[in-house]
């Protein structure tokens, strides 16, 4: 929409002074730069990424396996919650997008329309990664270490040979009073006997667990799950260190700790992007519907806001593919 | 109100108006371009559920699908969305060339170097 009364002027006359050679508003320009320098921090955080999984020894845990869950469901859908993610905000990009176009024809109700239903996008975009945070921070059921070798056979026959300090993961249900446990609450007891484990939690309600399956290599490809008698020999050749979900210190997840602080640091830098962008689409939002812009007869403070919106997907299609699907 | 910050000449319209009629076909680019990244995303989403990471040669493939595809949405997202596509050349060029060039030599650089950092560990210790 821009620039085309530049369209037929001399370079000479163009560049010499007094008009702008862009074809754009100063705080458009700005913004397309602040967009520019801010892409390159996105940038250089996925490179640290990528360069972090690429020199890393340990196993990366994959995205369709660690996040799986849907809010209120039992069972595994990989992905399925992301990829709703990444809809919300296409949507709120368009929504956005149309705002524009109905301040290009100074449609007043269009345009504070469309900015609510932005707004409202947003939000749903931040209540979704804040559900996605504390999923990834309470975890599965928790792990422990190996202290010693242990060779076991799955339930397909496949002979597995598990090194020292490789991680075991415990059930769902075990694991929360596993933490208890580990944690030091008296009011759980641990009962070892004829190869079973049990903890038992005393109090108001009692629950007790027993510890029912193990999974090996799960988060990577191979993912196990053990039954049966070889989860008795891996209980006993644990050490004393349990992981219960993910921190800034340690995760389940994975032996480093570089997958875990790169989802804290990029989605939550990208969030955080997010509820600025709300914040301000609000305060458009605002005077959108006070008729500043009408008065002004221009609504180009929109389309600088839009800039800052789609600049948030675009930041998020590309941590969708990098830190979730490769 | 009295601004400062506008030149008073015929160098760029704020008041960038279109028509009904234009409205109604730039709100059709828009549901395009729209239903495209939504399909993208679901192609996307159904290759890394169904594709296993273990067949290194296919996996290779697929990672590289996704950056195509990734590359599509943005080019999108950018050219359609961001209207970069309708600004004039000079803007285009100031913008996308000196990220492009250094983030190419950063993705190139850090990747390599990592790969390398991954080969020295496991070969001279």
């Amino acid at each position: 929409m821009s620039g085309h009364s530049n369209d037929n002027v001399s370079s000479e006359e163009l560049w010499g002074g007094g008009r702008s050679p862009y074809g754009i508003s100063y705080g458009k320009m700005y913004m397309w730069f602040f967009l520019v320098s801010d892409a390159l921090t996105f940038s250089g955080l996925l490179t640290a990424y990528g360069f972090s999984r690429a020199a890393s020894e340990d196993a990366w845990p994959i995205g369709e396996q660690v996040f799986r869950a849907l809010p209120g469901l039992e069972g595994q859908y990989p992905l399925v919650y992301v990829a709703l993610m990444t809809f919300i905000l296409i949507v709120s990009s368009v929504t956005m997008v149309l705002a524009v176009e109905a301040g290009h024809r100074n449609d007043k109700r269009g345009v504070v329309r469309w900015m609510l239903a932005t707004i409202i996008g947003g939000v749903f975009f931040l209540g979704s990664q804040a559900w996605e945070w504390s999923h990834f921070i309470h975890g599965g059921g928790g792990s422990f270490l190996l202290a010693t070798e242990v060779t076991i056979t799955a339930d397909n026959g496949k002979e597995y040979v598990l090194p020292v300090g490789e991680p075991i993961f415990m059930d769902h249900h075990f694991g929360e009073i596993a933490e208890a446990y580990s944690n030091g609450d008296a009011s759980v007891n641990l009962h070892e006997h004829h190869g079973h484990v049990t903890l038992t939690q005393f109090g108001e309600h009692t629950h007790e667990a027993e510890l029912h399956q193990l999974t090996i290599h799960k988060y990577i490809e191979d993912e196990q799950v053990i039954t049966g008698d070889d989860i008795y020999t891996l209980w006993e050749a644990r050490s004393e260190s349990f992981t219960f979900g993910a921190n800034m210190h340690e995760n389940e997840y994975a032996t480093q700790q570089s997958y875990a602080n790169f989802f804290f640091f990029i989605t939550g830098f990208h969030g955080f992007h997010v509820f600025s962008g709300v914040v301000i689409n609000f305060i458009i939002f605002i005077m959108a519907y006070r008729g500043v812009f009408e008065r002004r007869k221009h609504y180009e403070m929109v389309e600088k806001v839009g800039l800052y919106w789609h600049f948030i997907d675009l930041v998020w299609v590309f941590v969708f593919t990098f830190y979730y699907l490769i | 109100m009295e601004r400062d910050d506008l030149i008073v000449n015929d160098s760029y319209p704020l008041n960038a108006h279109h028509s009904e009629e234009e409205g109604v076909k730039i709100r059709k680019n828009i549901i395009f371009v729209t239903v495209l990244l939504t399909a993208i995303t679901a192609v996307e989403v159904a290759m890394g559920v169904i594709f296993k990471r273990s067949e290194t040669f296919s996996w290779e493939m697929i990672k590289w699908t996704f950056v195509t595809l990734t590359l599509v949405k943005a080019g999108y997202i950018v050219m359609s969305f961001m209207h970069l596509g309708e600004e004039r050349s000079v803007m285009k060029k100031t913008v996308l060339i000196p990220y492009l060039i250094f983030i190419v030599y950063l993705v190139f650089i850090a990747i390599t170097e990592g790969f390398a950092h991954l080969y020295n560990l496991t070969n001279f210790h």
